[in-house]
């Protein structure tokens, strides 16, 4: 089956910023991928190579095997859903949806008969003759949804679309969306920089820093056994020793990860478990997030690391507090080597 | 302490601070621009004594009468309107690529150079355009010069000969007043355009490619109906400023009169103020209905 999306080193420079750095990876027909990365990491730069509003200066991009590195956007077989939804002012709801059969020369009535159904399919049936400044923020996010999938793309982009939601809304959506792109079948290519909303929808996700992917995995795969330090922090939240301190710790110098949720807290002269792996410090902070705490914690090395203390554990940590000395511990196998 | 009490005193009566800041300047705007209108308009209702020459303080709707039913006084109007519809539409074509580029093309340098480009001609006399226009359009001038060594000169020969906007040369018909009026007031029409297509996301534009418009569908169903209310407010400039005007038509053209000129011959050497005030109340008139016509179409939608 050929790729719905190729890239083939692509790079993207914007000055003397590497935007987009020798980038290449396959995206399958059919698959919810995300591409997750912080502000500046070139995931968004690479939507917009898909998009075809920008195109690199070297390498290829593939769509279904073509290469389109010179096609322009209305001659792609791609739809948009826009950060700020970009949808016409001066259009209805309605007007709005069949603008995409309208451009490309469909009649009025069968135009108007299929944004009609698309209202309905993302459950705004009544609204189709407001203006968008009419509509409240989740409406317009459906509103960009049901106007970018009207042409039957074979692969809709997603920047970003739920970051001016709240965060009900947000997890709803979610839901929605994935239920979406089951029922329809077509490609999802998902920018985010909020990690929790790539590992819960998409099938893979490709961790975006400075221009480059630092991994590319299904989410269990990423959270669980990061590559890089990078991953290790951005996806799991995970504590990192770098050679010097995986020195300090456990006295070789490979570089590793340990997320907090596999950290105990302990008095300082408890005695832990044969086997684990121990770190001294003092309490710096504990923050109550209601099921769970995370307890802030300076290490003797000088880093400060977390540990997530559940409710359960929370009673045999009385007397413990800002301040107080505690050891870290934690089992062998709960660490992840990471690439130096 | 005594500022620190008045700021205090302020503070706690917000009504009280906002008259302090409103109330000179509406004072001034109020007496000297509105009540001088409204004068202007009271003036109107009177009219002049044939026989002696003065104005008779009597509300009445001679004056207007006299403006409407006079041939020499509706062609005035009509000269007047045709000159400011001809001048607004050739101002809106030359303005929108122009403020196209402006708005959405031009970065940096290149954008300070055309937004200083286009007002640089604002900041010169007025007359001194006016009267070096008459010089460049003149039979021995420099265009008619340039046409001649082209060998154009059949062109311009040919279009000097049409009937009533022609003339024995470009400085003395009113295709030459159309020149000029189109120079002067381009600006006033480039600029709110250009503010109004600076205002238009790009994503817009991207998410009507993205949707399959060709640039062509694109400019005609996203940027044209985006583009319109500056449009609006810059032809309410162009419209106005011509319909208004009595220097280009008297220093530029054909000899016919426009209100601009009725006013100042009417209420100078005429002395006719009530005629006059009655003149220059067609303007306003004329942009009222402009404005309602624009609303009826649309073009405040997008506000």
């Amino acid at each position: 089956m050929t790729a719905a999306i190729e890239f083939r080193g692509v790079s993207r420079v914007f000055g003397d910023v590497r935007a987009v750095d020798d980038v290449s990876f396959v995206i399958e027909p059919g698959e919810f991928f995300a591409m997750l990365g912080p502000s500046g990491s070139g995931k968004t730069s690479c939507l917009r190579l898909v998009a075809g509003f920008d195109s690199p200066d070297r390498g290829q991009v593939l769509l279904d095997g073509q290469d389109v590195s010179s096609v322009p956007p209305y001659d792609r077989n791609v739809n948009t859903v826009f950060q700020d939804y970009a949808l016409f002012p001066h259009m209805t709801v309605l007007e709005n949806i069949a603008y995409g059969p309208r451009v490309r020369g469909v009649d009025a009535p069968t135009r108007r008969q299929r944004a009609r159904e698309m209202l309905d399919l993302v459950q705004l049936g009544a609204q189709g003759e407001r203006r968008p400044a009419q509509l409240s923020g989740g409406q317009r996010q459906r509103v960009a949804l049901a106007r970018a999938l009207i042409n039957h793309p074979k692969v809709l982009l997603l920047d970003e679309p739920l970051g001016a939601l709240d965060l009900k809304l947000r997890e709803e959506m979610q839901i929605e969306l994935k239920g979406l792109q089951r029922r329809l079948g077509i490609t999802f290519v998902y920018v985010t920089h909020d990690q929790g909303e790539a590992l819960s929808m998409a099938d893979r996700v490709a961790v975006f820093n400075k221009g480059k992917i630092e991994q590319l995995a299904a989410p269990r795969a990423l959270y669980t056994r990061p590559d890089t330090a990078f991953v290790a922090r951005f996806v799991g939240s995970a504590n990192v020793a770098d050679g010097a301190l995986a020195q300090a710790i456990s006295g070789s110098g490979q570089p590793f990860a340990i997320r907090a949720e596999n950290i105990a807290v302990q008095a300082e002269g408890a005695g832990a478990p044969a086997g684990n792996i121990n770190a001294a410090g003092t309490v710096v902070a504990v923050q109550y997030h209601g099921a769970a705490s995370r307890w802030q914690v300076k290490l003797d090395a000088g880093e400060v690391w977390s540990a997530l203390v559940t409710e359960d554990e929370s009673p045999s940590l009385n007397g413990l507090s800002v301040g107080t000395r505690v050891k870290l511990s934690w089992p062998r196998e709960a660490a992840v080597n990471l690439l130096s | 302490m005594t500022l620190r009490a008045a700021s205090t005193f302020l503070y706690r009566r917000p009504y009280w601070y906002l008259a302090l800041l409103l109330v000179p300047p509406l004072l001034w705007f109020g007496t000297v621009y509105l009540g001088s209108l409204f004068a202007l308009l009271a003036q109107s209702f009177y009219a002049i004594d044939e026989f002696t020459a003065q104005v008779v303080r009597q509300p009445t709707l001679a004056t207007y009468k006299q403006l409407v039913t006079q041939p020499a006084n509706v062609d005035i109007v009509l000269r007047t309107l045709t000159m400011a519809i001809a001048v607004t539409i050739a101002c809106a074509l030359i303005a929108l690529p122009i403020a196209m580029y402006m708005a959405r093309y031009a970065r940096g340098r290149m954008k300070a150079f055309f937004y200083v480009g286009v007002m640089l001609p604002m900041w010169t006399s007025y007359l001194v355009k006016v009267y070096a226009w008459r010089l460049l359009l003149a039979k021995e001038g420099i265009i008619a010069w340039v046409l001649g060594k082209l060998g154009l000169m059949g062109l311009l020969d040919a279009a000097l000969e049409a009937p009533g906007i022609g003339g024995p040369s470009l400085s003395s018909s009113y295709i030459g007043m159309f020149i000029v009026f189109v120079y002067m007031w381009l600006p006033f029409m480039i600029l709110p355009m250009a503010a109004a297509l600076e205002r238009v996301p790009g994503s817009l534009l991207q998410a009507s490619a993205d949707l399959g418009a060709r640039p062509g569908q694109t400019f005609r169903n996203v940027v044209l109906p985006l583009a319109i209310p500056g449009i609006a407010a810059g032809s309410v400039f162009t419209f106005s400023l011509t319909l208004g005007d009595y220097i280009i038509p008297s220093v530029v053209g054909a000899p016919g009169y426009f209100i601009g000129m009725m006013v100042y011959v009417q209420q100078g050497t005429a002395g006719n103020i009530p005629l006059a005030a009655a003149f220059s109340v067609v303007p306003i008139v004329l942009i009222f209905i402009y404005l309602s016509i624009a609303k009826r179409f649309g073009a405040f939608d997008a506000l």
